[in-house]
Formats: C-alpha cells, sequence, structure tokens
C-alpha cells in the first residue's frame, strides 16, 4: 500500500489509496432446508490521484498489479473533475467499536442451527409456508493511505440474519419477512421470528379497502420503503448542490412537522453502518439534518463540500470503490410518546403499511412515492380486519410529514441495517384499490 | 491482467483430483471497466477499473459448497471450503440435468470498448451534454456511461473447458427540471454490445428529453384508478420481463407444490396472439451470449405460445428436479456470486394491430411510454413510466406527470386485448435478483393495449 503511494506521487501532485479486504460466509436456506454454504474472499485497491489539478482514478482486485492501477489513474486524470478540495490531514477519531472477534468464533453448524430455528418457527405456526433464510458472517479490513501523511485503519465484522416466508392460496401470494444485522454474532432470532409470525397473523384474513383518502401508519419496515428514500436524496449535499434538491436554501426554515427529528449518525457501537472515519479518511460525527421539521444540515463528501463552501460531514461512501460521493452513514429518526397499539386504536378507517414496493420509482426528487402495497393491513374501528391486495398509496413527504404527521411512535428498531426508525402515523394519504 | 488461462489449466487439474463428491465446476474471470459520468454541466466521475477473481461450486448430495477469491495462490484452500460446504449442505440426493460436455472457445465479440480511446468517448458525451443544456430552465442533468470488456472460462468435472468473452456498453442520459420546489426528470437508456457505434447520434432524443422534463413541471397528474392503457415497447418490455418473466424463472417453483401447480404448463395466461419467448440467442443483443455460467449452450424458449403457458426458464438443478429439459438460464453477475435463473432477451412477438387501431376506440384511457424502474413480488407489480398522455376519444391529449402502475400479472395479462406489429428492442435495461444486479439483459415488445389496469395517483 505504502509502496503504491509512493509510486503514484512519482507521477501526481497528491494520492489517496484506499483498500478494503472482506471475507463472508453466507448460509443460505430456500424453500424450507439449507441449499449452501459459502466462502467469499475479496480485495479491493483504489487509487485516487491529483495530476495537473484534476482527479483520475483506478481500481483493481490485484494487489500486484501497481502499475496497471497507476496507468488508470493517470490515463483519467487527463479529463477527471478539477480538484477543488484537499485530502484530509491526520486527525484524531472518536473510537467506534466496529468489529467483534467473536464472530469469527460462531461456526458454520451454529450459523445453520440459527436458520433451521427460523424456518421452524415458521413452519411451526403454519406448515404451508415456503421460507428462505439466509445467516452470514462478515470480517473485514479498511485501510486508508494519503500523501498529506495520512494513515488510518479499522476492521468491521457483520452478522446478518433475514427470513423470508411465502403462502400461496391459487394465485394469491402472500410475503412476509424480517432481518437484523450488528457487528456482532445474533445467537438467537427470537426477534424475527416474533416479527414474522405477527405479520403472519395479522395477514390471515383478507380485508376489502377503497379509493380514497384515509389515515396510514406506517410500519418501521413501511417507513424504510415508503418515505427515506426521498427524504435522504434531498438531503444529499449533492443534490442540493445541484438545485436537484426541494431543500435548497431551506436550511433553518421549518419544512417538516416539529416532531420529526431526523439525524446521521455514525458513531452506535456494533450497529452496520458505524465507523471512525468515512471512506476519504475524514472524521465521522453525528449529524442532525432535520431537528423540530427545521432543516439543519445535509451531507457531505470532500468534493460536494468543497464545491458548495463547506466542509465534509464525515459521509463520503465508496460503494464497490467506486469514487466516494455524500451517502448516508446511519439514520436516527427520533421516537415519540404513541404506541402503534394506540396508533391503530385512533384509526376507524385506514391501512398499516408493512412494505411498500416500487415506492422509490416515483418522482423521488419532488418527494414523492408511489407504490403497491406488498404487505400492509386494513384496519376498521382501532382493529387489524386482515391483509390489503391490489392497492396502491400515494404520497408526497413534504405535505405528509407536515401537515399530516398525527404521531410518532415509541417503537424504533433498527431496519436494513442503517436506519433506526419508529412507526410514523399520518394522517391522510391517497390510496387506490380495486 | 493475471494469466486466467493458466489458473483455469490448473484448477481444471485440482477440481478433477477430489473425490468422494457429485460434481465441481469452476469460473474464472478477468476484465476491466471504465466509467464516465456528468452531473449538471460538467464531468464528475472518470474512473477505470480492472479486475479479476474466480469462484469453485461443488454439489454433493443435493447440498452447494460456493467459494469465490480475488487471490490465486490459495485454490486449494478454496476448493476445499466449497467442498466443505457442500458436504455439510447435503443430506439429500443431487440431481442435475444431462448435458454434453463442451471444450471450446467462442466467438469473440465483434467490439472492444476498451480499444476506444477515453478522449472520443468523452467528446460525444461533452456533446450530448452541450445539446441537453440548450434547453433553458434545467435544474440538473445526469449522464452516466459505462463499458466493459471481460474474458471467462468455465470448467467442470464432466470435462467441459469454455473461453467466452463479452463486451457491453450502457449510456443513460437524464434531464432534471426544478420550479418552486416541483421537480420532475426525463431520461432514456440505451446500450449495446460494445459497439460504440450505437451509442452515436442521439442528439434529438437528448433534447426530446430535456425538453420533456421542463414540460412536466407543468403538467397535471394522473387521477388514480383504472383506466383502459396503452404501454409503448419499451415500457411493455419492462412489463414482460417483470411482471411475466421472472415468474418463468423456474427456481422460484421448482421446490414449492403450491407454485407449480400454479404454473402448470398448458394453464391459458392470456390472449391467443400472446406469444412471449426468452432469448438468449440474438445477436448483438446484451442479453445474448453462447453459454451460461454452468456451460449450457442459449436457446430461444417459447413462454407463452397462443395464449398458453408453455415453457420455463432453468438451471441444470431446476430442469433435472422438474423433469424438464435445461434452457440455458443460469447466469451469475460475475465471479462473487452463484449462477441462479436468469433471464436473456425476453420480449412479446409481434400482433397485428397498428398504434391507431389499438387507441381509435379508447374513449379515455392512459398512453404510457418509457420508464424509471419496475420491480415484482411475483404475483404483483409495480413498474413506472417515465411519460404519460391521457387518450381522450381516439386521441392522444394532454401530457401527464409520470405515472405507476401496478397490478396482478395473472389478471393483467388476461387484459390484455391488443398487440401492435410494431416489436422493438430495448438494451437499456440491468436485470436485479437476489442481490445479483445489474444484469446485461434486454427486453422488448410491440405497443399492447390492456383494459383495467389500476394506476396510483391522487
Amino acid at each position: 500500500m505504502e509502496n503504491i503511494l509512493q509510486q503514484a506521487l512519482k507521477k501526481a501532485e497528491e494520492a489517496e489509496v484506499f483498500a478494503f479486504t472482506d471475507e463472508a460466509v453466507p448460509v443460505e436456506f430456500e424453500s424450507n432446508r439449507l441449499k449452501s454454504i459459502q466462502s467469499k474472499q475479496s480485495t479491493v485497491i483504489a487509487l485516487r490521484i491529483f495530476k495537473k489539478g484534476r482527479v483520475g482514478y483506478g481500481l483493481t482486485t490485484q494487489p500486484e498489479e501497481i502499475e496497471k492501477l497507476i496507468d488508470m489513474a493517470v490515463e483519467t486524470a487527463e479529463f477527471g473533475t478539477h480538484a477543488k478540495f484537499e485530502l484530509p490531514q491526520p486527525q484524531q477519531y472518536t473510537p467506534v467499536k466496529t468489529y467483534d472477534p467473536d464472530i469469527e468464533k460462531v461456526t458454520i453448524e451454529e450459523m445453520v442451527g440459527l436458520g433451521q430455528s427460523m424456518i421452524d418457527a415458521v413452519i411451526d405456526y403454519n406448515p404451508e409456508i415456503m421460507c428462505d433464510a439466509g445467516v452470514s458472517r462478515h470480517s473485514g479490513h479498511i485501510t486508508i493511505l494519503n500523501s498529506r501523511g495520512l494513515e488510518a485503519h479499522y476492521r468491521n465484522s457483520l452478522f446478518n440474519l433475514g427470513l423470508g416466508g411465502n403462502l400461496v392460496r391459487g394465485t394469491d401470494m402472500l410475503f412476509v419477512g424480517d432481518g437484523q444485522s450488528s457487528a456482532r454474532p445474533i445467537l438467537n432470532a427470537r426477534n424475527i421470528i416474533q416479527n414474522v409470525l405477527q405479520q403472519l397473523d395479522w395477514a390471515s384474513e383478507q380485508a376489502p379497502v377503497e379509493s380514497k383518502k384515509m389515515p396510514v401508519v406506517f410500519t418501521p419496515h413501511g417507513v424504510e420503503s415508503a418515505l427515506i428514500a426521498p427524504l435522504a436524496s434531498a438531503l444529499n449535499g449533492k443534490m442540493v448542490l445541484e438545485k436537484a434538491s426541494p431543500l435548497i436554501d431551506k436550511i433553518g426554515h421549518q419544512v417538516f412537522n416539529p416532531a420529526l427529528c431526523l439525524t446521521d449518525d455514525a458513531s452506535i457501537d456494533y450497529q452496520a453502518g458505524s465507523a471512525p472515519f468515512d471512506d476519504e479518511g475524514t472524521a465521522t460525527r453525528i449529524t442532525p439534518l432535520i431537528e423540530n421539521g427545521v432543516i439543519k444540515n445535509f451531507y457531505y463528501d470532500l468534493h460536494t463540500a468543497a464545491m458548495a463552501g463547506t466542509q465534509s460531514t464525515g459521509n463520503g461512501n465508496r460503494s464497490g470503490g467506486s469514487l466516494p460521493s455524500p451517502g448516508i452513514n446511519a439514520l436516527t429518526i427520533q421516537p415519540g410518546a404513541a404506541s402503534l397499539k394506540e396508533m391503530i386504536a385512533d384509526i376507524n378507517e385506514g391501512l398499516l403499511v408493512e412494505h411498500l414496493m416500487g415506492a422509490e420509482q416515483g418522482n423521488i426528487l419532488g418527494g414523492e412515492f408511489s407504490g403497491n402495497v406488498l404487505l400492509g393491513y386494513k384496519i376498521e374501528n382501532g382493529t387489524i380486519k386482515g391483509r390489503v391486495k391490489n392497492t396502491m398509496v400515494y404520497g408526497n413527504v413534504y405535505s405528509l410529514l407536515y401537515n399530516h404527521l398525527a404521531a410518532i411512535g415509541n417503537d424504533s428498531r433498527w431496519v436494513g441495517g442503517s436506519l433506526k426508525t419508529p412507526s410514523i402515523y399520518c394522517s391522510e394519504i391517497a390510496v387506490s384499490s380495486k | 491482467m493475471p494469466r486466467i488461462e493458466e489458473i483455469a489449466q490448473e484448477l481444471n487439474t485440482l477440481i478433477k483430483s477430489v473425490n468422494n463428491i457429485d460434481y465441481i465446476e469452476a469460473r474464472l474471470e478477468a476484465g476491466q471497466s471504465c466509467r464516465l459520468s456528468y452531473r449538471g454541466r460538467s464531468l464528475e466521475t472518470a474512473a477505470e477499473s480492472s479486475g479479476a477473481g474466480g469462484c469453485i461450486r461443488v454439489l454433493n448430495k443435493g447440498g452447494w459448497g460456493f467459494a469465490s477469491f480475488n487471490r490465486f495462490d490459495t485454490l486449494k484452500s478454496a476448493l476445499e471450503r466449497a467442498c466443505d460446504g457442500a458436504r455439510l449442505a447435503g443430506k439429500g440426493r443431487s440431481q442435475l440435468a444431462e448435458i454434453e460436455p463442451v471444450i471450446t472457445r467462442a466467438q469473440p465479440p465483434k467490439h472492444n470498448p476498451l480499444l476506444i480511446n477515453l478522449r472520443d468517448k468523452k467528446a460525444l458525451l461533452d456533446s450530448y451534454n452541450e445539446t441537453m443544456w440548450e434547453t433553458a430552465n434545467l435544474s440538473t442533468s445526469f449522464i452516466g456511461y459505462g463499458d466493459s470488456f471481460k474474458k471467462s472460462y468455465f470448467i467442470n468435472t464432466e470435462g467441459s473447458f469454455i473461453e467466452q468473452s463479452r463486451s457491453d456498453i450502457t449510456l443513460r442520459l437524464t434531464a432534471v427540471a426544478g420550479k418552486n420546489g416541483n421537480v420532475e426528470q426525463s431520461g432514456i437508456s440505451l446500450g449495446s454490445t460494445g459497439d460504440f457505434d450505437q451509442i452515436k447520434g442521439l442528439e434529438n432524443e437528448v433534447r426530446q428529453i430535456a425538453n420533456k422534463a421542463v414540460a412536466l413541471l407543468e403538467a397535471p397528474r394522473a387521477k388514480g384508478g383504472e383506466y383502459t392503457i396503452i404501454l409503448d415497447p419499451i415500457l411493455s418490455g419492462v412489463f414482460t420481463h417483470e411482471a411475466f418473466g421472472h415468474l418463468s424463472e423456474a427456481d422460484f417453483v421448482y421446490e414449492n407444490a403450491r407454485l407449480r401447480e400454479l404454473m402448470t404448463l398448458g394453464k391459458v395466461f392470456g390472449p391467443a396472439e400472446l406469444n412471449i419467448v426468452d432469448n438468449g440467442t440474438i445477436p448483438n443483443l446484451r442479453g445474448t451470449f453462447a453459454y451460461d455460467d454452468e456451460g449450457v449452450k442459449s436457446e430461444k424458449t417459447y413462454l407463452i405460445k397462443d395464449g398458453e403457458l408453455v415453457g420455463r426458464l432453468h438451471s441444470r438443478e431446476t430442469a433435472a428436479i422438474m423433469g424438464e429439459k435445461p434452457t440455458g438460464n443460469a447466469r451469475a453477475m460475475n465471479y462473487r456470486n452463484q449462477p441462479i435463473v436468469r433471464m436473456s432477451n425476453t420480449y412479446i412477438e409481434p400482433g397485428k394491430a397498428s398504434f391507431e387501431d389499438m387507441l381509435s376506440d379508447i374513449k379515455e384511457g392512459i398512453y404510457v411510454k418509457n420508464w424509471y424502474g419496475g420491480t415484482t413480488s411475483m404475483e404483483m407489480f409495480t413498474f413506472s413510466g417515465g411519460e404519460a398522455y391521457m387518450i381522450r376519444n381516439g386521441k392522444l391529449a394532454e401530457l401527464l406527470k409520470p405515472v405507476v402502475l401496478t397490478g396482478n400479472v395473472f389478471t393483467t395479462l388476461a387484459n390484455i386485448d391488443a398487440i401492435g406489429n410494431d416489436l422493438e428492442m430495448n438494451q437499456g435495461g440491468g436485470c436485479g435478483k437476489n442481490g445479483q444486479a445489474p444484469l446485461p439483459v434486454s427486453n422488448g415488445s410491440p405497443h399492447i393495449r390492456i383494459q383495467k389496469c389500476l394506476i396510483g395517483g391522487s
């Protein structure tokens, strides 16, 4: 690595080497039985250079191909974007726990046992359900070196549990599922099993729904599938810089209901999105994005921040080793006081939405979501009546989370590894059904 | 580039030395790719990458073990891990449809985009970006260009040794317009099997998407509800892929008795003029390949013929378990993934109706063109059009904001009541399944008309 940096500096003014290795062991169950046991080793080395004031970028999976890597960076630097930022100096990082050595002690037999326990619990509830399940463990190593003297690294680990079930009756198909992840081993699947059985229970009957405006409660999974994409893209510093975000010029403005607080936080021990520094070596921090409904900050990487005349918020993100761009570390929506039960009890006629399919296909930049209720339930007179079908929900987060935000739940949980959210109760959403 | 052919030879000896295992295969890949992207008026990313890796997949007593790697100095331990995994997972009987071992070097692609100078790629994109920004009132724009060339080897314990290469180009252009907090976008996606000339000469299309994004700001929104709709070839192709194609992938049904019953061959799914095909053998389409990632030759497979379900897409395992013939549809995104059942080029065959015929007897309906994306949960699908128009009294009327369509695939297929005579293939698609995305595929269709389709809206 040091060698790559030195070699690159013979041809460029500045250089940065970013490398990660990952070893993963996924165990997969298909149709109620153990299907495959895998072992995946991967290495990525990325080189970013500044040459004649322009950014060049190369990536390889082969550590011995240093010359090729440098050639690619030099070739692209001829056309690359102007380097308007400085690579970070060595800096102090707040320690955060991202690695648990116990993860490597979990045996494959234990992982098989965990997967089997999830499937057994669902089949025990209803033997006609077909389940897929996955149990995986990862451990990796991230390193950044740059020509400003920065030399930083950390180890990370991740343990994932996932369970999905489908129940077919004629041409009717019901899909249920849940997942959990942590940097520490998750040695029992109790929470996932409980959530999936609850979904099956609520979906055991079907209930008709009319096309009209009605109150809707989004469960944490529902919030993730419907509301997060429009918020995350509007708060992305890059979208703001490009004037594509409706939140441009809205810092300090009351855009959402005062009950809404949204924070990006990479400092929570053993959480999937946590890290001491981002993929450019900038220290991560707790960034309030929305506080009491007021827009507080946007999130930035180095390049975007420099273009916008501000500082990186430690959100330089490289998926798969690509050039950094602003990305969420881990979002947290502050819980409210209402229990899910109370919110449901408050509704005469409405929906509880667990999974909105295809919501991100709408005009996300405009704040819209529109999707099919893949898993959701009809609420009548304060109780769950059954699963709804052939139903679409359409809304815009700007009107919904301002004028129509009725309550925020006290039932916060992690969904999808990088979002912690409670249920959210909206008083009026357009529902189409047939 | 590592000498993966030598590594393939070495592995070929190694896998044949293992005893007491039902089946072993290995894949080795080496490739390069290039990416250029623009945001707004300027180039944002110019990046190149080079990579190589491999994987070993083992079947024993019905259980699979799999090991993937970037390091080539630990092949033996990767083989051991894959064998251990298979031994631990396998508790039943291995079933693989029989195929003839193949020893071949497939014809390399005609075009290699890596041989085109980066300067020439950038010049073309620069000109499109200038064209885009001739339109006033854009707030931003995105251009994403990617190309790649990849060489791969497939070997197995049955004696196959296959060398193949593929070239790929994708281009997506998006214009974004904004006004008073309202933001709209319009875009096109296209691609080719490495032929750079195919993405030249798009100035008119680029101008159109820029103008469209601005026009959408003032367009009204469709009222949610049921409509008679006409889909253009692009969106209908997405519908065919998402709503029906995924349902034809045998890995979804082969171990689920109820789904097998639902998808019994011979069932009527649509009108008599409906024919749906998956065909991995058509030259110059992005979903085309000579051999799949299990070493099975690609084929033309009828999925629906004369409205009746007549076939499905298979891997060797799903074909054996269902007692059907393998179709050469086991594909892996790359060496980091196991092959799973995937589509290649999927399309509705042309019918007889002209676009005007379809329009003429619609009193009130919606014409939906282009696409943002689509997804499916087998029974239910949603997919979104990039552009929509009201149809009133047999004529196209006002532009609408983009619409999201949703429905049940079985009723929707049955509700197709006209199939156009104007088949077009779209090359801009990438398919995602089980975390493997975007796999190069192409979709196509003529214009089709569907009764009673649900449109989301206020």
